[in-house]
């Protein structure tokens, strides 16, 4: 086997920037070839890094960027399904359209590459799936209903799929951070995000490492008996 | 390129051979004899609930693999139906080649 072949292979949704590029970097440090996915291309590049240009609430977008996995790696061990979106507006005031917007990405993104994940992992009965939520959902965060609706759904996806993949050797979990100065929550009042802080038993932002940690912690292959399973990080809440 | 009948009958009992091996339900079966009439689920099927999944997932990736097809075995019509497609080697043969032909395979 080629040392290419014997490479770890790990799948980051919404790598372009924030969190989602940050876990690719450190990712790619520890050893793994890495794919991303965003809808737009990227300005940056990686060694050991390749992005596809891919919405993943788009079925059959999807499809080719696991048909590129496929080709260029045939295999894989890791997907975060990193790739959400925000949005933050009082529940009176929300359109329909937001909820269908957040629930694409959020939801059915989580949803769809999951699914394909699975038929590259499922070769080597081995895989690790990790997702993101969000404090915001045990916080019942007002302000947040759309986002908290479609993190509780990628909650419960977490812990539905754990079942259905485990006979496959496929773990999936999911980390919940708290807030992390990122793009996405660049446009919620300092004070609110103050007042969240406040609420944490550690009170301090977090950083795109805390979400790390718990990533490297579920993927390693010895955290096989871990599935299903939501770290909130910041404390309990 | 269409996929002829024989061809993708093959890729089914391999696949079947394949995932029945890992399943009780297979004891007493003599895999190196199915053909087009073997049960693949249900009272005398080879599969459990888990094999059938598999093995529809690896015709999927096999065929579309080979057809360049983007086909959806598992799809709301396959669900749908009274009789289920996948009862039989056969009806998988018959229910795939439905689908390539759709797709204009
Ligand atoms: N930052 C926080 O405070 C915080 C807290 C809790 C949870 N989270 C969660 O952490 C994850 C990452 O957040 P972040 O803060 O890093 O956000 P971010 O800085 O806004 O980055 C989001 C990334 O996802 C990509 N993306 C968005 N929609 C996509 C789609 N449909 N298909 C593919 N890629 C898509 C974006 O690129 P394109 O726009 O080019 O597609 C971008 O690269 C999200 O799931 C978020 O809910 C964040």
């Amino acid at each position: 086997m080629s040392d290419t072949a014997a490479q770890p292979v790990a799948l980051v949704t919404g790598a372009g920037k924030g969190i989602g590029r940050y876990l690719v970097e450190r990712l790619a440090q520890a050893g793994y070839r890495v794919f991303g996915c965003s809808r737009k291309p990227v300005d940056w590049s990686l060694p050991g890094y390749e992005h596809v240009s891919a919405d993943v609430s788009d079925e059959a977008q999807v499809r080719g960027l696991f048909s590129a996995i496929r080709e260029r790696a045939g295999r894989l061990d890791v997907t975060i399904n990193n790739a959400g979106v925000a949005s933050m507006n009082h529940f009176l005031l929300t359109p329909a359209s937001t909820l269908d917007k957040l629930h694409a990405i959020n939801v059915r993104g989580t949803f769809l590459v999951t699914r394909e994940s699975v038929r590259l992992m499922r070769a080597r009965q081995f895989g690790r799936i990790v997702n993101l939520s969000t404090i915001a959902v045990p916080l019942s965060l007002g302000g947040e209903a759309a986002y908290v609706a479609t993190k509780s759904a990628v909650e419960a996806l977490t812990r539905v799929t754990s079942r259905e993949l485990a006979p496959f050797g496929i773990t999936v979990n999911a980390v919940a951070p708290t807030p992390i100065d990122t793009d996405l929550i660049r446009s919620v009042p300092a004070d609110k995000i103050q007042a969240l802080v406040d609420q944490l038993a550690i009170k301090r932002l977090g950083q795109p490492e805390d979400v790390f940690n718990v990533v490297r912690f579920f993927i390693q292959p010895e955290s096989s008996y871990i599935t299903g399973q939501v770290i909130y990080l910041g404390g309990p809440l | 390129m269409t996929m002829e009948r024989d061809t993708l009958t093959g890729i089914i009992l391999a696949s079947v051979r394949e995932f029945a091996q890992m399943s009780d339900k297979a004891q007493g079966h003599d895999l190196a004899a199915l053909d087009e009439k073997t049960r693949l689920f249900g009272g005398s099927g080879l599969l459990d609930s888990l094999g059938l999944v598999s093995v529809l997932m690896d015709v999927e990736q096999q065929v579309n693999d080979s057809q360049g097809t983007a086909i959806t075995i598992a799809d709301e019509r396959a669900m749908s139906q009274e009789r289920s497609p996948f009862r039989s080697v056969g009806s998988l043969t018959d229910y795939v080649l439905t689908l390539l032909h759709e797709q204009g395979a």
